[in-house]
């Protein structure tokens, strides 16, 4: 028995080397195997993501680490389904919601006191290539739009843009269809969360008409670095001969008169970060379109300057027309003219505070005095940087027998 | 003369159109990371946006990221980065090159929205240079805004922090 445990234990011995190396060498392919699993996991991972990003982006994994190309990493799509037969079809929006709280000081004139969705607004764009596309905006206005057997309501419906944008070259670009006109701060940038106030300024209201939008054709630009500039032949305004106001001449590019067009170009300075400074001239041919025959032609002179610096703003605005004709001079409208100063300090990047004090006139040649003055105060809070809460207080001074409001205004907006 | 002036207009609006090329593309991908590495591009990597990593991209997009990685290239302390943001409708391609937590170059490389390109120019791009994240994951530079730029300056602002942050996890995880 003794012989026998012996034996055992030497054979044991003399074998545990060779039972160690092939548990070794059986180690060591279960890992080669798990590597190579693993390695093919994340092959499969990673084509899982690369399909799932090209789907999102519309933008294959080649073109992305194409380094020929300026193609980065991108971070967010607005292709929703990848619309469009080439899946570049994108679409946004914005909109303000305002509550006007305002007392009336005119003897016998009523207060304001209305809650209104001021507007509704769609965008959709589209890119054919990488030099032609497509935008557009369209508009509710006052949320409902009723018949009514007068033809009286308080909505309208509106293509505020819808242009074809043709790329030139690297500094220029050409478009056609409805524009807006490129004249002041607000027209062509007015998205809710990018300005101060409830409601628009009344300089860019009822000076600069905004929104003004016109049929035409514009080339857009840069030049020497520093210099943008905007040429545009488009359809003019048809003022009626009450006042000659400039605001009531839009026509919205409805079967809109085209005998006498109108053209306007207007230079920026960005030369420097935060400062903006700029003009812009328009003539309008036949501010009636020829429907009166006491007016005639007319200008538009503005300069803005935009100032930021840290968490200072400065906005400043200043526009006047001059109208030819007897009639526009009868009523001292042959002149017409406004302007605003509008200080505002971001305190964070949620919360801002302004004050503006503007001024504006319609007929500042008449014999009686016809100038309106505004002061407001409020503040904006971005709870995300596309939604804003406004509030302000606003308080006028106007001609004698006008509607004259001062209160308080509330709104929310959002853009997308 | 004035009755020819919608003929005269569309004319040179056909002959504009006529000469029609891209625009935008201010520098390419490969010249960028060139001009970054010296001629000497590292191999790509990839950092995964997941976990804390994707919460914090969202935090600093205030939208949730499009894709599931980032590329990027690197070497020692230095790191390049090529992102897109869109600003209000195309996207805004854009170089980044940190060293050391800071940034050390920023380039638009290509635009394509409508307006608010002055974001390309060197006057503005200067003001990222040396910045670094503060703890609240915004610049330490203060960046001076552009009127009627706004949705293109926020885009380069966010993508400074986001190449800033993603330097930092690829530091942490090397």
């Amino acid at each position: 028995m003794r012989k026998c445990t012996l034996t055992i234990m030497l054979a044991a011995t003399f074998s545990l080397p060779t039972l160690a190396l092939a548990d070794n060498d059986s180690q060591q392919q279960e890992i080669e195997a798990l590597k190579a699993q693993n390695k093919l996991i994340m092959e499969r991972l990673d084509a899982t993501a690369e399909m799932l990003e090209s789907s999102s982006t519309g933008r294959t994994t080649d073109a992305a680490h194409n380094h020929s190309v300026a193609a980065g990493d991108s971070l967010r799509d607005r292709t929703f389904g990848n619309h469009g037969s080439k899946g570049a079809t994108t679409i946004g929006g914005y909109g303000e919601m305002h509550y006007n709280n305002l007392g009336n000081k005119k003897i016998g004139g009523s207060d304001k006191k209305e809650i209104d969705f001021h507007r509704f607004i769609l965008f959709m764009g589209h890119e054919f290539s990488d030099k032609i596309r497509f935008w557009s905006e369209l508009e509710v206005e006052h949320a409902v739009i009723q018949d009514t057997p007068n033809g009286a309501n308080g909505g309208e419906v509106a293509v505020e843009q819808a242009f074809l944008e043709f790329d030139l070259n690297a500094d220029m670009a050409a478009r056609a269809g409805i524009i807006l006109v490129p004249v002041g701060l607000l027209n062509e940038t007015h998205e809710p969360p990018t300005f101060y106030g409830v409601e628009r300024n009344n300089v860019e209201k009822y000076i600069i008409p905004t929104t003004w939008r016109e049929g035409g054709v514009s080339l857009t630009g840069r030049f020497a670095n520093s210099f943008s500039y905007d040429l545009a032949v488009h359809s003019g305004l048809q003022i009626s001969g009450n006042n000659y106001a400039v605001r009531g001449g839009r026509q919205g590019v409805s079967n809109a008169p085209a005998n006498n067009l109108a053209a306007t170009v207007r230079v920026n300075w960005i030369g420097v970060p935060g400062l903006v400074v700029g003009a812009a001239f328009q003539q309008q041919t036949n501010i009636t379109q020829g429907m009166d025959a006491n007016a005639g032609a007319a200008n538009l002179v503005s300069a803005h300057v935009v100032w930021q610096i840290s968490q200072f703003s400065l906005r400043s605005l200043y526009a006047s027309w001059n109208l030819s004709g007897n009639g526009p001079a009868a009523v001292g409208a042959d002149k017409q003219t406004g302007w605003y100063v509008e200080p505002s300090w971001k305190f964070t990047p949620k919360f801002g505070v302004f004050a503006r004090s503007s001024q504006w006139d319609n007929q500042v040649n008449s014999a009686t005095n016809t100038q309106y003055k505004q002061f407001d105060v409020g503040f904006n809070y971005w709870p995300h940087e596309d939604v804003v809460l406004k509030f302000d207080y606003q308080n006028q001074s106007v001609p004698n027998g006008k509607n004259e409001f001062d209160g308080i205004n509330l709104g929310v907006g959002y853009q997308f | 003369m004035k009755k020819y002036t919608p003929l005269l207009s569309l004319l040179i609006f056909v002959s504009c159109i006529a000469n029609t090329s891209a625009k935008g593309v201010y520098q390419s991908q490969a010249a960028f990371l060139n001009q970054a590495f010296a001629g000497d591009i590292p191999k790509v990597s990839l950092i995964w946006l997941t976990g804390d990593i994707r919460k914090t991209t969202t935090q600093i997009l205030q939208h949730k990221p499009s894709r599931l990685r980032i590329r990027y290239w690197a070497r020692a302390t230095r790191s390049a980065w090529v992102l897109e943001e869109i600003g209000k409708e195309r996207p805004i391609t854009i170089g980044i090159v940190i060293n050391e937590g800071r940034i050390e170059h920023l380039r638009v490389l290509a635009f394509r929205e409508s307006r608010g390109d002055e974001v390309r120019h060197d006057f503005f791009t200067r003001q990222f240079s040396q910045a670094k994240l503060k703890p609240d994951l915004q610049l330490s530079n203060n960046i001076d805004g552009i009127s009627g730029a706004t949705l293109s300056v926020r885009a380069l602002d966010k993508l400074a922090r986001l190449a800033l942050y993603l330097d930092q996890q690829r530091q942490s995880k090397n």
